[in-house]
């Protein structure tokens, strides 16, 4: 028999005021809200960043180029150990992940394996046929180094980004040897994006005195030299003949900043080694006064001063012909350091501030027409049970979004996408049951026994039927990114908050109404 | 459906960038540019395959670039490159930027998805029903109402891209979810009355039939809100999603059910 349940009464009264306790700090802005007293709830909606602008960066950590540099290391040892303990070798050479080198001396294998042993990684391993010795590096070592490789290029991004003064960024690895980069609100991705991609390796070399003319009329470089690129095309100097041993790199600075040099008025990058490089630095000017030093970013020369008197006190400016941005990038790239190993933009995904608010207001406007039209329909079809399904669709929006809030879930376009959506597919099932009420009523049922029998049968369905909505849902939220798991989240959320509304709620409505007011005739 | 096939195989699908890979570019311009000269000075550039269309208003301005793979230009560069041919007060609405590597991926990742979300629904309706009638019945409804979409997609042109694997599992959530409602009050039926089966199907789809056109009425209601005044990032996507409700609404009811029949569904199989 139909009756009022007083557990149902009491669960639709705690819904109804959790959903307003979690709806009341979306009224207010994002700074307001921390203001709230300390009883109200803090959480928010957030907006994704195709509604507030921003970019996202997916980034590849190139892994394999430090195996590489690791593998050139490791020929380096081997060399060093040989020579060190007078044996003959021959064939040296370097792998993928590894090296090989052929013993001249097939009896000296042993005492050869013993030598490099020592002097190598513990991760490496070394297998002799023969008079070869194959060293490898073993599987944990790989997946170390790469794991390594790729958190402290997360560490180096983090940095360059807090210094761009992004504000709160996200910065999260993905799989092996992705990154994702998160930035909202951000007004010049382009420059971010510059900083985050560069290598930034900064070595400071001597320049040769031979020109670059002089080398190509001889038709080869001075031995131990190699050419470079002056980074500002521009430049008089196109080209330099640098000599190939590095003095000093960025790893020894303390601090870098943009400042403007008092004699020229030209922008600069002051930068300051520590103790250790300051020593070196100090030794290196004293030894080649009045010759001219390199100054390297990621291979290319931006500035080749002459030393005109010692530097003692470790500290130097780079003067390249710097814009005020680029002097500030480049001393935050110092600052942040050299990223272990190159890294490439996969994916970007940027929205402009100003298509962010159009879609919020245009995602407003269609979720206000959207709900007019279905609650005038409504009502037009099932009259004053139409009214019944119109509370529950205004209730269901605001259910949806208090649990928005209290997962603090992220809102995206698709996402109100999905609260229209909702709108339209909620009143499912309250359709679902004054459908099979109407059926009842016909089949000559008494009002009460219609109702009754009505919800009885058609909360099967509705199960079943949502269940398999909350399928696609699932799915589209396991494999989606972004803006479609947005989509996701407020259809699961909606067909949840639905089906309670449909089954609890208005049934709570109708049965008060029919209880009370006894009508007659049922207008449905 | 066989249409929908020959359109799908025909006509290709225009893939967005998302499975593609390449570069796209939403410019809003201080006023309605000659699309022709703009086309002109694209070319010029020389950054690989364009394309060029209005979007929502002449002033704004889509631009969908290829990245051609064996160019040393970064896609930074060819941004830039773009950038500095169009006025400096354009506002950049969205810049967006997918790798072929990930594109690849995307593309798997969305096939899975749809697979997946059948086999899922397939099974589930399987269990629910306790006849695998129904569950291939449902399945081959879903079929239809995916391969139909996809002709949608291919004889519109609308661009194919994430939001549309979107669209098309909600349009498959959703068509179950009609493909439920009637399975259901066979299954109902089924132990209250002793007509043939036949009879049996036909009477549970009339009685089903006004809720599933009226639910159908309200979803593409709001769906026309979303059309209309939704903005248009999501206008393909919410079209492809009314072609869904209306094709799915005819597949629940033509197709489903009466396959259970030709599947050689016996009623003594449920009653034992």
């Amino acid at each position: 028999m139909l009756k009022i349940n007083k557990w149902n009464v009491f669960f639709v009264l705690a819904v109804c005021v959790t959903a307003i306790y979690y709806i009341i700090p979306n009224i207010y802005g994002k700074s307001e809200v921390t203001a709230l007293p300390k009883f109200l709830s803090q959480k928010q909606v957030n907006l994704g960043l195709d509604l507030q602008g921003g970019s996202h960066l997916l980034l590849e950590v190139d892994t394999k180029s430090v195996l590489k540099e690791k593998s050139e290391d490791l020929v380096d040892d081997i060399r060093k150990s040989l020579r060190k303990s007078k044996i003959k070798y021959s064939n040296l050479g370097s792998k993928i992940t590894g090296a090989v080198v052929t013993i001249t001396d097939p009896e000296k294998i042993t005492l050869a394996k013993n030598s490099i042993k020592e002097n190598i990684e513990k991760g490496i391993l070394i297998e002799e046929s023969k008079n070869k010795l194959n060293l490898f590096f073993s599987d944990q070592y790989i997946i170390d180094t790469r794991s390594n490789t790729v958190e402290q290029s997360i560490e180096v991004v983090r940095k360059r980004v807090d210094e761009s003064g992004t504000k709160e960024p996200s910065i999260q690895r993905q799989g092996e040897e992705r990154i994702v980069v998160q930035l909202p609100g951000i007004k010049n991705p382009e420059r971010v994006k510059a900083l985050i991609g560069r290598t930034a390796k900064l070595n400071f070399h001597m320049l040769d005195p031979t020109t670059v003319e002089l080398a190509e009329q001889r038709g080869k470089l001075p031995p131990g030299t190699f050419k470079a690129l002056n980074s500002d095309p521009t430049a008089y100097e196109k080209q330099f003949v640098v000599k190939k041993r590095v003095l000093l790199t960025g790893e020894r600075l303390k601090n870098a900043a943009a400042t403007v040099d008092a004699q020229t008025g030209r922008y600069v990058v002051a930068f300051e080694f520590d103790k250790k490089g300051a020593k070196k630095f100090a030794k290196v000017t004293t030894d080649n006064t009045y010759q001219r030093l390199a100054i390297l970013l990621d291979n290319k020369v931006i500035s080749a001063p002459q030393i005109r008197e010692p530097i003692t006190g470790g500290q130097g400016n780079i003067s390249g012909n710097f814009s005020p941005e680029a002097a500030n990038d480049l001393a935050v790239l110092l600052r942040a350091g050299s990223l272990p190993a190159p890294i490439k933009v996969l994916e970007e995904r940027t929205v402009g501030p100003s298509l962010g608010i159009d879609s919020i207001e245009a995602g407003k406007k269609a979720l206000v027409i959207g709900f007019i039209l279905v609650i005038v329909f409504m009502i037009i079809r099932y009259k004053a049970f139409g009214i019944v399904a119109d509370f529950a669709i205004i209730f269901n929006i605001i259910l949806l979004i208090s649990m928005l809030s209290a997962i603090e879930a992220t809102l995206t376009m698709p996402g109100i996408a999905g609260i229209v959506l909702t709108v339209g597919m909620a009143v499912d099932a309250n359709v679902l049951v004054f459908e099979r009420i109407k059926e009842e009523i016909r089949s000559g049922r008494s009002i009460l026994n219609s109702i009754d029998l009505g919800y009885k049968f058609a909360i099967k369905t509705i199960l079943d039927a949502n269940f398999t909505t909350l399928i696609a849902a699932l799915l589209l939220y396991n494999y989606g990114s972004g803006p479609i798991k947005g989509f996701a989240v407020t259809l699961s959320i909606g067909i949840l908050t639905s089906m309670f509304t449909a089954l609890i709620l208005t049934k709570l409505i109708v049965t008060f109404w029919v209880l009370k007011l006894k009508p007659k005739r049922l207008y449905i | 459906m066989g249409l929908s096939a020959f359109l799908f195989l025909t006509k290709n699908l225009n893939l967005g960038i998302d499975f593609k890979g390449g570069i796209m570019v939403e410019a809003k311009f201080s006023q309605a540019p000659n699309l022709a000269i703009l086309r002109d000075k694209i070319d010029k550039l020389q950054i690989g395959n364009s394309e060029i269309q209005e979007f929502g208003d002449s002033n704004t301005i889509l631009f969908r670039l290829e990245k051609i793979d064996d160019s040393n230009m970064t896609q930074e560069q060819i941004i830039q490159k773009l950038k500095n041919e169009l006025d400096s007060d354009t506002d950049y609405r969205r810049v967006e930027f997918v790798g072929p590597k990930v594109g690849k991926e995307l593309k798997s990742i969305a096939i899975k998805a749809v697979l997946f979300s059948l086999i899922a629904m397939f099974i589930y309706i399987w269990f629910r029903f306790s006849g695998w009638q129904f569950g291939l019945g449902a399945l081959v409804a879903l079929f239809h109402d995916v391969l139909s979409t996809m002709g949608f997609f291919s004889l519109t042109q609308i661009e194919f891209n994430l939001a549309s694997i979107a669209a098309i599992l909600t349009i498959a959530g959703y068509s179950i979810n009609d493909t439920v409602v009637v399975f259901d009050r066979i299954r109902e039926n089924l132990v209250k009355t002793d007509r043939e089966l036949e009879e049996l199907l036909n009477q549970s789809i009339n009685q089903t039939l006004s809720r599933t056109l009226m639910t159908s009425i309200t979803t593409l209601l709001a769906l026309l809100a979303l059309f209309v005044f939704g903005g248009e990032v999501v206008k393909g996507f919410v079209s492809a999603m009314m072609w869904g409700v209306l094709i799915g609404t005819y597949s629940s009811i033509f197709i489903a059910s009466p396959l259970i029949l030709f599947f050689g569904f016996k009623k003594v199989e449920e009653k034992s």
